[in-house]
């Protein structure tokens, strides 16, 4: 591993997306949109804004960067400058690195823009610190940049690499008790959710915005996150190949 | 003739390829040896498996078995990838960024120094078009900003695969009077190409054809073998020679 490859890799791929400022319009303006809708949607019930409203401003960035890695990393093997990438000498760990530290300072600023409008006009009121959110925000940005890293390997076109939004995304969203308590589900949809990253991701979350601590499964939630990141990390690293068929 | 000449002086020495792509066998079993500072054209026509025995010197190929040995080491060994530079068919750039941009990101994977940089774009051309972003370029010009990357760290080995097609004649021309440049200098260049025509520019031939080498030697030795005095002739003597052998 090379900083300064790790380092140039990470410019690039901030320049790549500088290049591209309706994706990044996109990228900063689609959650605090999203929440303004969310805010008149339960304008009969802010309570329920109140409580979802949260977490969601920490699970954006888990979405966002998802999508992406995948298509980026789908475009680098496309187009033929990961071949190229993997016939130089740079480390695997230099690419993901390089991503991670470019992806981590997008999710910085996209969870810094959606708190200040949630927490500014918007009025959602959190008991914890906001940069406690921010921070938990930047861990599953970072999350959703490893899965993504790792499905986009059985991505073969932009198509496929978009339908596995709704297919890993959408089913961890909806059981990770953002919508419904998990202890209103049945046994095995809370089985089910126990094995998904953004359930912790989710829990923490609430944890923070409701009683302004991680709460005692805490550690259990960060250490979830960040072991699935490391997990995902390697497993992506390993479907990068230096020789293919 | 085909018997692996495998001196000191070979950057290439290949015995007994054999690669599958796709279930299909591509090459069938294919031997020879690329000498040092030389262009080595790499002939035939498309689909003949060009392109796979590039990638199998270059080391990013899964092979069936044989041997591949580039500049003294096992091809895609590690010490390799900064002495070996690999040009592919299709742009490989990032087509967002700038061709400075994307010189100055693979200049630093290589760790090749600044100046280099500017070197490039001028041994290419691409001065004028420097701050453009390579999705605006024509496609000769993105096929040359991939190959100043491959430049940029003055490789011992040049692997180009079809670096000239559709470009400008003069440009063409320019662009052989650089690999000259870079033989009389000490890098080894392999280039493939479907037009033989181009044939005329190196000083060894590899003729493939359907997987096999039909021969490797020099462009005048080809035409006093054959009797003929066209390249193109000259290879359609040997494909004749061969069915006519079957």
């Amino acid at each position: 591993m090379s900083a300064r490859v790790t380092r140039a890799t990470a410019l690039r791929v901030l320049t790549q997306l500088r290049r591209d400022p309706r994706t990044i319009v996109l990228l900063l303006g689609v959650p605090p949109f999203l929440l303004t809708l969310l805010k008149g949607a339960y304008h009969q019930d802010p309570e329920t804004f109140q409580h979802i409203g949260g977490p969601l401003v920490g699970l954006f960035p888990f979405t966002t960067m998802f999508v992406v890695t995948s298509i980026t990393m789908l475009r680098e093997r496309t187009t033929g400058t990961l071949e190229r990438l993997m016939s130089m000498p740079l480390a695997k760990l230099d690419l993901l690195f390089g991503y991670g530290i470019a992806f981590a300072a997008v999710a910085v600023v996209q969870a810094g823009v959606t708190s200040a409008v949630a927490f500014g006009p918007l009025g959602l009121d959190v008991v914890g610190s906001t940069a406690a959110v921010v921070a938990l925000a930047v861990g599953n940005a970072l999350l959703g940049m490893s899965l993504g890293l790792f499905v986009s390997a059985f991505a073969r076109t932009e198509f496929q690499a978009v339908q596995f939004m709704p297919a890993f995304v959408f089913p961890q969203l909806l059981l990770c008790g953002l919508f419904v308590a998990r202890d209103e589900m049945i046994g095995a949809l809370q089985i089910v959710s126990d094995t998904m990253p953004l359930t912790y991701a989710y829990e923490a979350l609430e944890s923070v915005t409701a009683t302004g601590s991680l709460g005692s499964r805490g550690t259990l939630d960060v250490s979830v996150i960040a072991g699935a990141t490391v997990l995902l990390l390697a497993a992506g690293a390993a479907t990068l190949r230096r020789r293919t068929a | 003739m085909l018997g692996p000449a495998m001196g000191s002086d070979a950057a290439i020495a290949v015995d007994g390829l054999r690669v599958r792509r796709g279930g299909n066998p591509v090459l069938h079993g294919l031997s020879f040896a690329v000498r040092r500072g030389r262009v080595t054209g790499l002939m035939g026509p498309s689909g003949c498996g060009k392109t796979t025995l590039m990638r199998a010197v270059v080391g990013v190929q899964i092979v069936e078995s044989g041997r591949v040995e580039v500049l003294g080491a096992p091809a895609g060994t590690a010490a390799l990838r900064p002495r070996v530079g690999y040009v592919t068919q299709a742009p490989s750039v990032y087509g967002d960024l700038s061709v400075r941009e994307n010189l100055r990101y693979f200049a630093r994977v290589l760790g090749a120094p600044r100046e280099r940089i500017e070197a490039t774009i001028a041994t290419v051309a691409l001065g004028e078009q420097a701050d453009q972003v390579v999705n605006s370029l024509s496609g000769g010009q993105q096929a040359r900003v991939s190959l100043a990357t491959a430049l940029l760290g003055e490789p011992d080995l040049l692997i180009l695969d079809e670096p000239t097609v559709g470009l400008d004649p003069v440009l063409r021309r320019d662009l052989w009077g650089t690999f000259r440049s870079l033989a009389q200098a000490g890098t080894t260049l392999l280039v493939s190409s479907h037009v033989m025509e181009e044939a005329e520019h190196c000083d060894e031939l590899l003729l493939m054809r359907e997987g096999e080498l039909l021969a490797a030697e020099g462009p005048d030795a080809l035409r006093r073998r054959t009797g003929r005095e066209r390249l193109d002739e000259a290879f359609l003597a040997l494909i004749e020679a061969g069915e006519g052998d079957e």
